[in-house]
This record gives C-alpha cells, sequence and structure tokens, in this order.
C-alpha cells in the first residue's frame, strides 16, 4: 500500500436527526489515506450514506447533525487540519466540488432534468474556478473525454433524458472531478446499472484514480464490488463501524462475524464449490410442456411529427426454444434486451407479431375466449418486486383466491380453508397468514406470497421474472431453493429471467443469452457458463465482478453501445443460422456482434 | 411549430362548436325570451309574435342553432337584440377591458404568489412559512365582491386615493387604436393618461387577482418542496452550488411545470371572477356586458361572449403547452 497519509479523518463521529435519542451514527472513526480507495460495506440500512453526507456537511439538509465527533481534513501545505464539523455552510461549499467532491446511486435522478449537460458541468467549474466562460467550456469537454464519453462536445448540448443510465454516471463523474478534488466519495455508484455497466464503470474510476491519484471513499453493499476496487475496507452495522482493515485482509481472514457472514452471503459466481446442472441427454427427456417456435413481437416507433408509424422496435425477434417438466430454462441479458417481454408475450399481455407457442400441445396464440383462460391457468408468472406485486388492501386469503375466483373456481376444493393452509405451508410461511396483509410480512415472506399465488392454479409452467434481485442476498437463497424444490413436488418448469449470473449458475439447467431482441447463444448451463461463445456472452460474464480481490484484474472503462433494436418499416431480418457445438449448445452466427 | 399551433387552433373548432351548442340548449331550457324580457308588457300578443318572427325566435329551436353555426363560420354572430348592434362589434369594443384586467390579475398573482411560495418552501416551518401560508389561505377563502367593496371603502372611500370604478376618467381624449387603454396612452406618449388608467386598473386587478394569488403561492410552495427533495438537488450542493442557486435554479425550474400547469387552470376561474369584479368596480368589460345579456335574454350576444371566453380558455392553454416546452426539455409539442 501507498505511503500512509492521512487526507480525511473522522474521529467519534455522531449523527442525530431530529429529536431522536438514539445516534444513527455512533462513533464512527475513520481514516481515509492519500491515494487510496476505501470501501464502507454494509447492508441497507447501516447508515453507511449518513455517514458519507455528513462529510459533505449535506445531512444538515435532511434534518441530520452532526452532535459529536471531529471531521479534518488535513491540508497538503502542512497547515493545521480543516474540522469540517465546526466550517460555516459557506466555507463548506467552497470545499464541495472542489476538494471533496460526490456521487450518487441513481444516475437517472441525479442530474438535473432541465438543464444541459453542459450548463451543470458549468456551473460548478464556475463555482469554483474564475475561469472565462470559453476556458470553462474547454475544461468541460476535455473532462467529457476523460470519462469515455463518445462527442463529448455534442454531449454539452444534450439533457439527461437523452442520455442512458452509463452515460448519466459517466457525467456524474465527470462533474464530480472536473474541479479535480482530492477526495471522491461514490455513494453506491454502480447499484442502479446492468453489470456489464457497473464493470465499465469501475473500471473508469479505477483508471481515473490512478490517474489523478485522488483517495476515493466508495460506499457499497456488494462484497463483489469491494472485491474489484478498494484498497482497504471498513465494514458498518447499524451505524458502527465493526471492522476495518487492508482488504485482503478482510476477505482472508474477516474479525468479525457480520463481515464474516456478508462475505459468505454474497453470491459467488464461478466457485470452486458450486453446483452447475450438467445437460440432460435428449434421450432422457419428456415432450416439452412449452414449445416456442419463432416468436416475435414488435412495437411500432412513432414520429414526434403527427405521430407517424415510422419503424418497428423489434422487441423479442425470431425466438424458438423449448421447455420441459422439471426443467428450468434461465433467459440471461441486460435490461432492454427483450426478456421481459418475451414473458409478457407468451402470457399474451403484450400482443404478438408471428410465431407460436405450445402448451401442451395448444397453441396459445391461437386460443380464444374460454380456451386461453383455460390455458392460462397453466402459465403463470411472478415477479421481481414483490412489494409492488400485492395489492396492500387485500389479506392473503382474498389474494390467494382471487385467481380461483375470476375463473369460477372459488367454491371448488382448492379454495377451501384446507386447501389454502396447504398452500402456504408449501411455500413456507407461518400458520396464521391467510388473514394478515401484505404489509406485515418482509420482502422474502412477500415473494413466497407471489409464489402461493401463482401456484393456486396448478400451472404446469412458472415464469420467474427477476424474482430475487428486489431481495437482499441471504434471502435470495431460500427463495431460489424454495422455487427448486417446487419444481419438482408441483411438477412444474421454470422459464427463469434473470441478470445476476450468480444466480442463474445456482439454478438454470439451460440458458438462452438474449441480446438485442435476439437469442445469441443457447445451451446446457455449463456449457454456455464455463465456455461462452458469443462475445456479448463473454462480455456479459467478464462484467460479474470477482469475489475475491486477488482474482481481480484491469477492466475496460470504455462503453460498449448496445444500441435499441429499431429497424425501418418491413424490414425482414434474415432467418437465424445457428453453429452447433454439442451437446445442445448452439452460437448464432449472423446476429448483431457486439462491436 | 407553427404548424402545430395551426393543428391546436383547429382542433379547437369543435370545442366551440360544442360549447355553442350547449349554451343553447340551456338557453331554451331557462324560462322566457328576449321578446318576454325586452318587449313592454303592454304590447299586445300580435306585435310580440311579429318581433318573434322578425328575430327568428319562432322557428324550431334546432334550426336556430343551424343558422347560428352557419353564420358563424362566415363571422357573422348576428345582432344583439338588446343593443340592435352586430354582437361582434359590442364584444370587440368591450373585450380589451377584460384581457386588461385579466392580464393585470394573472400577473400580480405570478408576481406576488410564486416568490412568496419559494420562498416558504425555502424555509418551511418558519415563520415566513406560517405567513405565507396564511396570506394564500386568506387570499383563497375571500369573496372578491366582498374584498372589492372592502377596497372601494378603504382607498376611494376613506383614504381617496383610488378611483372607485370605471376604467378611465371622463374627457382623457386618449385615441382608442388597440383598445388597450395602457399601450394607447403609452403610444400616444400620454403619461397622464398611463397614470390614470393604471389607477383605475389598480383596485379590480387586485381584487380579481387575490383568489389566484392564494393558489399559485400554495401550488409553488409544494411543487418547489418536492422538487428541493430531489436527488438532483443533492447533487447541485455537493458542487458546492449556494442555496440561492439550488433554490431558484435547480428546484423552482424543475417545479415550474406543475406551477404553470395551476396558472392555466385557474385562468379559467379568474375569467368567471371577472364577471363579478367588473361588475363590482364598473369595470366596462365583457363580463358585466354578459351578465347584461342573460338578464335580456339576448341570445346572440350570450352565445357570442360564451365563445369568446371559451376562446380565451384556449389560448391561454395553448401558451401554456407552448410554455412547458420552453421550460422541461422532455415535453415535445405533439
Amino acid at each position: 500500500m501507498p505511503a500512509a497519509n492521512p487526507l480525511l479523518t473522522l474521529e467519534n463521529l455522531n449523527v442525530h436527526f431530529g429529536n431522536a435519542k438514539a445516534p444513527a451514527v455512533k462513533d464512527v472513526s475513520l481514516t481515509l489515506h492519500d491515494g487510496e480507495v476505501l470501501a464502507l460495506v454494509g447492508e441497507s440500512g447501516s447508515d453507511k450514506s449518513v455517514t458519507v453526507k455528513s462529510i459533505m456537511r449535506l445531512i444538515d439538509h435532511q434534518g441530520g447533525h452532526i452532535s459529536a465527533g471531529r471531521i479534518l481534513l488535513h491540508q497538503q501545505n502542512g497547515a493545521a487540519p480543516l474540522d469540517l464539523v465546526k466550517l460555516s455552510q459557506p466555507r463548506m461549499r467552497a470545499l464541495r466540488g472542489a476538494h471533496i467532491a460526490m456521487i450518487f446511486q441513481d444516475p437517472m435522478t441525479s442530474l438535473n432534468p432541465v438543464m444541459t449537460i453542459g450548463a451543470q458541468l458549468l456551473e460548478v467549474i464556475q463555482q469554483h474556478q474564475p475561469h472565462n466562460t470559453d476556458k470553462a467550456k474547454a475544461t468541460a469537454i476535455a473532462m467529457l473525454e476523460k470519462v469515455r464519453l463518445t462527442d463529448p462536445a455534442g454531449r454539452m448540448r444534450q439533457y439527461p433524458h437523452e442520455l442512458s443510465g452509463g452515460m448519466r454516471q459517466r457525467v456524474m463523474i465527470a462533474m464530480a472531478l472536473v474541479c479535480r478534488p482530492r477526495i471522491l466519495i461514490a455513494d453506491e455508484p454502480t447499484t442502479a446499472l446492468d453489470v456489464t455497466v457497473q464493470a465499465e464503470i469501475l473500471g473508469l474510476i479505477r483508471s481515473l484514480q490512478q490517474e489523478t491519484g485522488m483517495s476515493v471513499l466508495f460506499i457499497t453493499h456488494d462484497m463483489g464490488v469491494v472485491a474489484e476496487i478498494a484498497d482497504r475496507v471498513a465494514v458498518m452495522l447499524n451505524g458502527r463501524i465493526v471492522e476495518q482493515g487492508n482488504v485482503l485482509d478482510v476477505f482472508d481472514t474477516p474479525q468479525h462475524d457480520y463481515t464474516r457472514k456478508l462475505l459468505e452471503s454474497a453470491p459467488k459466481f464461478r466457485d470452486e464449490h458450486a453446483r452447475i446442472k450438467a445437460a440432460v441427454p435428449d434421450a432422457q427427456r419428456t415432450a416439452p410442456i412449452l414449445a416456442v417456435r419463432h416468436l416475435s413481437t414488435q412495437f411500432p416507433v412513432h414520429s414526434a411529427f403527427l405521430r407517424r408509424h415510422v419503424a418497428n422496435l423489434h422487441a423479442v425477434e425470431d425466438i424458438s426454444f423449448d421447455l420441459h417438466p422439471r426443467e428450468t430454462v434461465a433467459i440471461i441479458g441486460e435490461s432492454g434486451c427483450g426478456k421481459s417481454t418475451l414473458a409478457k408475450s407468451l402470457l399474451r399481455l403484450v400482443p404478438s407479431n408471428e410465431g407460436r407457442a405450445f402448451l401442451n400441445g395448444q397453441d396459445l396464440f391461437t386460443l380464444t375466449g374460454e380456451e386461453l383462460r383455460h390455458a392460462r391457468r397453466n402459465i403463470q408468472m411472478i415477479f421481481q418486486d414483490p412489494y409492488a406485486a400485492l395489492d396492500p388492501r387485500m389479506s392473503v386469503r382474498q389474494i390467494l383466491t382471487e385467481p380461483l375466483r375470476i375463473r369460477g373456481l372459488g367454491q371448488t376444493a382448492q379454495g377451501s380453508d384446507a386447501a389454502l393452509q396447504e398452500l402456504v405451508a408449501k411455500v413456507g410461511l407461518p400458520k396464521g397468514t391467510l388473514d394478515r396483509y401484505p404489509h406485515q410480512f418482509s420482502g422474502g415472506q412477500r415473494q413466497r406470497i407471489c409464489i402461493a399465488r401463482a401456484l393456486v392454479l396448478s400451472p404446469k409452467v412458472l415464469i420467474a421474472d427477476e424474482p430475487v434481485s428486489a431481495l437482499d442476498v441471504a434471502i435470495q437463497g431460500q427463495i431460489l431453493d424454495l422455487l427448486e424444490g417446487l419444481k419438482h413436488s408441483e411438477d412444474m418448469a421454470l422459464l427463469f429471467i434473470s441478470h445476476d449470473m450468480a444466480v442463474v449458475e445456482r439454478v438454470a439447467d439451460r440458458i438462452l443469452v438474449m441480446y438485442r431482441g435476439s437469442v445469441v447463444e443457447q445451451g446446457p448451463a455449463r456449457n454456455v457458463l464455463s465456455n461462452p461463445a458469443h462475445p456479448y456472452t463473454q462480455r456479459l460474464l467478464e462484467a460479474v465482478p470477482v469475489a475475491h480481490p486477488r482474482q481481480r484484474f484491469a477492466r475496460n472503462a470504455a462503453s460498449a453501445v448496445t444500441a435499441a433494436p429499431v429497424y425501418p418499416l418491413g424490414m425482414e431480418r434474415p432467418l437465424a443460422r445457428w453453429k452447433d457445438l454439442g451437446e445442445g449448445h448452439r452460437l448464432r452466427l449472423d446476429a448483431g456482434l457486439v462491436s | 411549430m407553427l404548424l402545430y399551433f395551426i393543428k391546436r387552433l383547429a382542433g379547437a373548432v369543435p370545442v366551440l362548436i360544442v360549447v355553442s351548442g350547449i349554451i343553447f340548449a340551456l338557453m331554451q331550457l331557462a324560462p322566457g325570451d328576449a321578446v318576454t324580457m325586452l318587449i313592454s308588457d303592454e304590447a299586445s300578443e300580435a306585435d310580440k309574435a311579429r318581433i318573434r318572427e322578425a328575430w327568428g325566435l319562432d322557428r324550431p329551436p334546432f334550426i336556430q342553432f343551424l343558422n347560428f353555426l352557419g353564420n358563424a363560420l362566415t363571422g357573422d354572430f348576428g345582432m344583439s337584440f338588446r343593443y340592435k348592434m352586430p354582437v361582434i362589434e359590442i364584444v370587440m369594443d368591450r373585450l380589451p377591458a377584460t384581457i386588461e384586467l385579466a392580464v393585470a390579475a394573472t400577473l400580480i398573482a405570478v408576481g406576488v404568489g410564486v416568490p412568496l411560495g419559494v420562498l416558504a418552501a425555502a424555509r418551511p416551518g418558519t415563520a415566513w412559512d406560517a405567513i405565507a401560508s396564511a396570506f394564500s389561505f386568506a387570499g383563497i377563502s375571500m369573496p372578491n365582491f366582498w374584498l372589492g367593496i372592502l377596497l372601494i371603502l378603504l382607498f376611494a372611500g376613506y383614504f381617496n386615493i383610488l378611483p372607485s370604478g370605471g376604467r378611465e376618467p371622463w374627457g382623457l381624449g386618449v385615441e382608442h387604436v388597440t383598445g388597450f387603454l395602457i399601450i394607447d396612452s403609452i403610444l400616444a406618449g400620454r403619461w397622464d393618461a398611463l397614470g390614470a388608467a393604471l389607477k383605475h386598473l389598480a383596485l379590480p386587478a387586485i381584487v380579481l387577482g387575490t383568489n389566484m394569488t392564494g393558489i399559485i403561492t400554495q401550488m409553488t410552495r409544494a411543487q418547489v418542496l418536492d422538487a428541493l427533495r430531489e436527488d438532483f438537488v443533492m447533487t447541485a450542493r455537493s458542487k458546492g452550488v449556494s442555496e440561492a442557486r439550488v433554490l431558484w435554479r435547480h428546484a423552482f425550474r424543475n417545479a415550474m411545470v406543475g406551477v404553470v400547469t395551476i396558472i392555466g387552470l385557474e385562468f379559467g376561474t379568474l375569467l368567471s371572477g371577472a364577471m363579478i369584479v367588473e361588475t363590482v368596480f364598473a369595470w366596462p368589460g365583457i363580463g358585466s356586458l354578459l351578465i347584461t345579456g342573460i338578464s335580456s335574454r339576448d341570445f346572440p350576444l350570450i352565445i357570442g361572449l360564451v365563445l369568446v371566453y371559451t376562446g380565451m380558455f384556449i389560448v391561454m392553454n395553448l401558451l401554456i403547452d407552448l410554455f412547458y416546452t420552453l421550460i422541461d426539455p422532455r415535453i415535445r409539442m405533439n
């Protein structure tokens, strides 16, 4: 580690909110050294964010105040350190953005939507450096180039909504670093991003840190991200620092139970103990329960003027696959790749343009009325956010019997108290669940209620759209185990949509990789994960944060462009050509390759 | 852009037709007609029938309506029964007074309400906030005829510094070019006339704007408070931007969409309030004209005036939509 000159020291910091008796941040002492990346780790609710907002004294605007302790900013010229706790807001303002800068979690909401990127960058330059406008503009454009944005001069005139999430986070970083601060505070800067974009942003922060020699205080809940970026780690639990040390020491010999728990529950991709399921030879298979053939779903794109239909967004393009009983097929890909549209098309929640989907031999797309309603019983779905998926004004009993009532089955045996109790027990919910309301349950329990609701009609196929990504890591495992068990006990097949490779590795029998609406690679989970053939699959797998700091490698900070699959009207895409790599592992040859 | 405006204005034509249909139907339902209201009771039934025939009131209502529509499309809104003049002339003569009053009231409401709301939002829970709230609720709950009479008593009666009514003193002699007294005075270089016009305008405009001021204050406060909780405000503060800039440049600019929306909606309320205020202050606008028209069952005049009101509301909201695109780049004209 570099010479340990302290740059910022927190001494016994306590932060209170309003008139609350107990402090939110308790007795936190922390040192950030010159040129290091210090990760502050902890689960949601551990008040990491409060701690760093206290350093910036931004907490003053959120009803908090520092009740005890010091925050010392050490000066380069050997002068006595500044105690930020005692500084007036105007003096603090001169430091913010110039000496200490900050980037935030959600790049979609952290930029002012009504100001151009240029205006927001110039604002911070002109606040701290008495430049003339031309010089400030040149500085801003140079900075945008530094964060690897294409066409930096053109970006200056754009508004935030014209940029993707990853690009906006780059703009945030440019804004934070344009006045060359000595300290960058990054508050979960990659949590809201896709895994490939996360990898790019982590690479970018790393390389800018090395270029400028600044210190980074990096807040995260993800031990994988810590392994990627940190020199030192401080672990926070309930507003206290419970352990801090060198990143290798913390990963190799964690001292505190909580650190150990964090490390254990962290999703481990390509862990040596992981059991990736082997391919099932075709001979042993029964007939598919769901067979999808050449499914395409397009959305019309209208012009701004007169709303003419000018193009089509090919959200799902010529997708074919089989789903066998008791099998899990995982669909992986980034947001916007069409995986959720595929699921909605199968449920006929969005109309499809072409293709067939045979459920038990019946084509879902030709059914109407009563037949469709009947067929739909056999294909059910659970969603990502268990908080939004349940009506807060309905009791669990009402929630579970609603699908039955809709189908006129309310009075049958399935709706009886005994059957419901059995169902509730099956998904691992406590007795007495039926007459309680969703808000009385935790996130994991709510997802169990959603699963029970899907099971009440005894479906043959369960579509799970990112079913665990809104849950804490420890809970994720339990829900995945539950789904795996139900697959066998209920004789269901599972179509599992996810962007999380560690989760997919754990559940998938087979994998479909979706990129810009098309499947570019498919095959048994083991083959796809260990020998990814398509460049996009490779990029997706490489982007997964490493499990241990020793496995770190230099990441490319430039972004790969993924344009939405919008094509002019009447455009015929050529039929898919596949290369067989053995054991059912197939690579698409003609789909748009990653640049 | 220009095309968009033409499209929007063309879209207003069906609205105007439907509105005139509704007014027509309502007038048929109301008891009495222009003949019973305007002609002496002593006139013989034969005379009344003759007049009804002359005014076309003897024909079936639906035919009357179609006649009206046909004429209206050529710009002929008929003759006023009471004034014996073309409706369009009477309306055009008095419309500027109402527009002048409505614009002045809106400017007062925006000029007072917006800063007050922003100030309250910047210091929530303080005395400033409490004063702004008290002021705005008083404004919202004050009936404007009552406030008008009160202010006339105070400023015209007790202090005697402002006129109690009317639009200009007799014999001012400023040529009516645009019909807007303030603009005409400036065009003529008559500063004394301008002062007189402003003095006459002050009380009615304040009274008319009071209600809107209160609503804009509340709306601005709520919108700015919401905006101040947004993530980008935190970003701005983390850049070291001053609080005043955070408030106006970041929070207020984002709050403006909501504030402008409420101005557009409240403009309708303001126009109906103008009828009362014009009556209280003897302001020669179309509001007092409409009340006269209604009491004499002057059908052509009533329909013409209601259409003018509808048109003003449509134009105001078109302007609001245009304004949206200026303040928020995410809103496009379609």
